[in-house]
């Protein structure tokens, strides 16, 4: 069985281009990030199968086709992967909206450890001024389309 | 009778469509979704019943013979993992409806809520009676893509940022499934799980071992195996009651159910054994300990249901026939309980206007009916005699105990440790929440019949599972012989598979 290089090549530059993105804090980077995972897989899986004619009886020799099933996998793949990045996108959109930017959230936890931190580091300097950025300072830093929506 | 194995799928997705189309009339909505569930229900048991006295279903889904075409496959483990789900469902269902008629709809969009959840109910019940590999992947895909929305319902900021996790980490983890599925073909040139079962022993053993941990990371993540686990406390608590209890109690139990079948049928020799009771052994104590820090119920009961799912991989990873077979008690008895702890949550929520340790108090005096209804379940989980969490705790340190090497007893100990502390974490719930004095003086609403209702028959299922815990763990038993014989499942998918 002959292997396409270029081929797997493209698969493990797109996973690892894939994973960077993934690590992005912006949701619309995530779902770039999940688009390019989802291609290398179909690739990875069309890879599995035979090179050939098109598999249809009576066009192509029996034993020169390629293979119709992993085309049938990626194929569903490729439906299930449009769903669910339009479903990503759809909340990318409503964080946007309710937030004013799609960056995805510390957790409870992390708020809390980070608030934590925060507290023992103003008692250590026995700094009378606040601790953290004051609401005025976030809202200085936002461009001012993000102003004008989170309003 | 194999006419009945295809219908716990069809039925709750005819149900979504018609469930879909009555939208605008929500008495119809109500009345298809608790029929179609109704009708699982029955057709579950029906199924185990059959298993039980006739052995193995298989079905060739479209006519096309095993290999070739998909197969449905309905065995003891199948049919006793789908009337557990469908009986949850379908209790959870009833709380809903309760939740919607006392809230008036205007809280959530319940006109989605119905179709979706159907949705998921077939996903969960694809995934219990695929024989294929690529079936499996689109069960998970169906019950993930209907969680997607249950749990941002609505949308609100909270549901929307938490939600994000959750879809996130599962598209990776069905990424990883789907690359799996990939290799395993490219290696074997079939997805049939009988027909992998052949092919896979004649691979060269490292390729074996890379097969199975793609199928392992893939599923520890959907069953919240620490270290995969980290998703999971953060996302459901802020989904809406009903649908926190029902991922809680199902979809972590369909990626151990996957992870019991694959182990089991495509992987017998057991080269996962270390790795897995490690993992058990972890998950169970990090899991524990989150849960004992934790300051909100829900967020507690998630830590927990991390932890007790190191119960279940205990009984895995011993790869014995004891162990399988507490697993798969411990399964059942978990979805129950589980679920049942999370709609008392929701209660709790309703009565005392919030889940928070500090803001709760007094709640035995104002609301007895509500405290047996929390009491029951917790002790439950924790494991105190006579209860089925007891009962599943023993089977599993028995096998541990039988099974015997250092790292079984170290789990064995890990067990008793994560009991313990389990009923310490509970006990301050019961102890701040219930049996302090109240902090206001009750006037909050009366708490619906309905959903106080469907969580008493929650209840009530879980403390039978006591009474039934003979038959229930002889069948068990039976099953975890079953699946240690793997010629089983290839006679039936290749000899018995009718069109």
């Amino acid at each position: 069985m002959t292997v396409n290089l270029l081929l797997i090549l493209v698969v493990g530059v797109l996973v690892a281009a894939g994973v960077t993105l993934l690590l992005e804090r912006n949701l619309t980077r995530v779902v770039l990030g999940v688009t390019m995972i989802s291609n290398a897989v179909n690739l990875l899986i069309l890879l599995g199968g035979r090179y050939g004619g098109p598999p249809i009886v009576g066009t192509t020799d029996p034993d020169r086709m390629s293979d119709p099933l992993t085309q049938a996998v990626i194929l569903t793949a490729i439906v299930i992967t449009l769903g669910m990045t339009a479903f990503l996108l759809a909340l990318a959109y409503r964080s946007w909206v309710l937030t004013g930017h799609d960056d995805v959230q510390d957790d409870v936890e992390d708020r809390r450890i980070m608030e934590r931190a925060e507290r023992d580091l103003g008692v250590e300097a026995q700094d009378t001024s606040d601790a953290g950025p004051s609401p005025e300072d976030t809202i200085a830093e936002w461009t001012p389309t993000e102003r004008e929506v989170r309003r | 009778m194999t006419w009945l194995v295809p219908l716990p799928v069809v039925i709750p997705l005819l149900g979504a469509a018609l469930a879909l189309v009555s939208r605008r009339h929500p008495t119809v909505q109500r009345l298809v979704s608790l029929s179609v569930l109704s009708a699982t229900l029955a057709v579950a048991v029906a199924l185990l019943i059959h298993t039980n006295t006739a052995g193995p279903l298989a079905v060739a889904v479209g006519g096309w013979p095993a290999p070739l075409g998909i197969v449905l496959y309905a065995d003891q483990l199948t049919a006793l993992m789908l009337v557990v789900s469908a009986a949850v469902t379908l209790c959870v269902l009833i709380y809903s409806i309760g939740q919607g008629l006392a809230d008036g709809g205007d809280a959530v969009p319940v006109s989605v809520y119905h179709p979706t959840y159907l949705i998921m109910t077939a996903g969960v019940t694809n995934a219990f009676l695929a024989g294929d590999l690529f079936n499996l992947y689109v069960g998970f895909e169906i019950l993930l893509a209907a969680s997607y929305v249950l749990i941002t319902l609505g949308a609100t900021e909270g549901r929307v940022r938490d939600g994000t996790t959750y879809v996130v980490v599962n598209l990776l983890s069905s990424l990883i499934f789907l690359t799996g599925i990939g290799l395993a073909y490219a290696a074997t040139g079939t997805l049939n799980l009988a027909q992998l079962a052949g092919r896979i022993e004649a691979l060269p053993a490292g390729l074996q071992i890379a097969l199975q941990s793609m199928l392992l990371l893939a599923f520890g993540i959907k069953a919240a195996v620490f270290p995969l686990s980290a998703w999971l406390p953060d996302s459901y608590p802020t989904a809406i009651a009903p649908v926190t209890a029902v991922f809680a109690g199902l979809l972590t139990k369909v990626g151990v159910y996957a992870i019991i079948r694959t182990q089991t049928l495509l992987f017998p020799g057991g080269a996962a054994a270390g790795v897995l009771l490690i993992a058990a052994l972890l998950t169970m104590i990090v899991g524990i300990l989150g849960a004992v820090a934790q300051s909100d119920i829900k967020r507690l009961l998630s830590f927990t249901l991390v932890s007790h799912i190191g119960y279940m991989l205990f009984g895995i990873g011993l790869y014995s026939a004891a162990g399988l077979a507490g697993a798969i008690f411990y399964v059942v008895h978990h979805i129950v309980i589980q679920t049942t702890l999370f709609l008392a949550a929701g209660l709790i929520e309703r009565r005392g206007g919030s889940t928070a340790l500090d803001r709760l108090g007094g709640l035995a005096r104002l609301a007895p009916v509500l405290a047996v209804l929390f009491f029951l379940p917790a002790l439950n989980l924790a494991g105190i005699p006579p209860f089925s969490g007891f009962l599943g705790k023993l089977g599993l340190l028995q096998a541990g105990v039988a099974h015997g090497g250092a790292l079984a007893w170290v789990l064995v100990a890990g067990s008793v440790l994560t009991s313990l502390l389990t009923l310490y974490a509970v006990g301050r719930v019961w102890n701040i929440a219930f049996w302090s004095s109240p902090r206001v003086e009750g006037s909050a609403p009366a708490l619906p019949r309905l959903m106080v209702g469907a969580t008493a028959v929650l209840v009530l299922l879980g403390t039978g599972l006591t009474v039934i815990s003979g038959p229930l763990y002889s069948v068990t038993a039976e099953t975890a012989g079953q699946l240690l014989d793997r010629q089983r499942y290839v006679q039936a998918v290749f000899d018995g598979a009718t069109p």
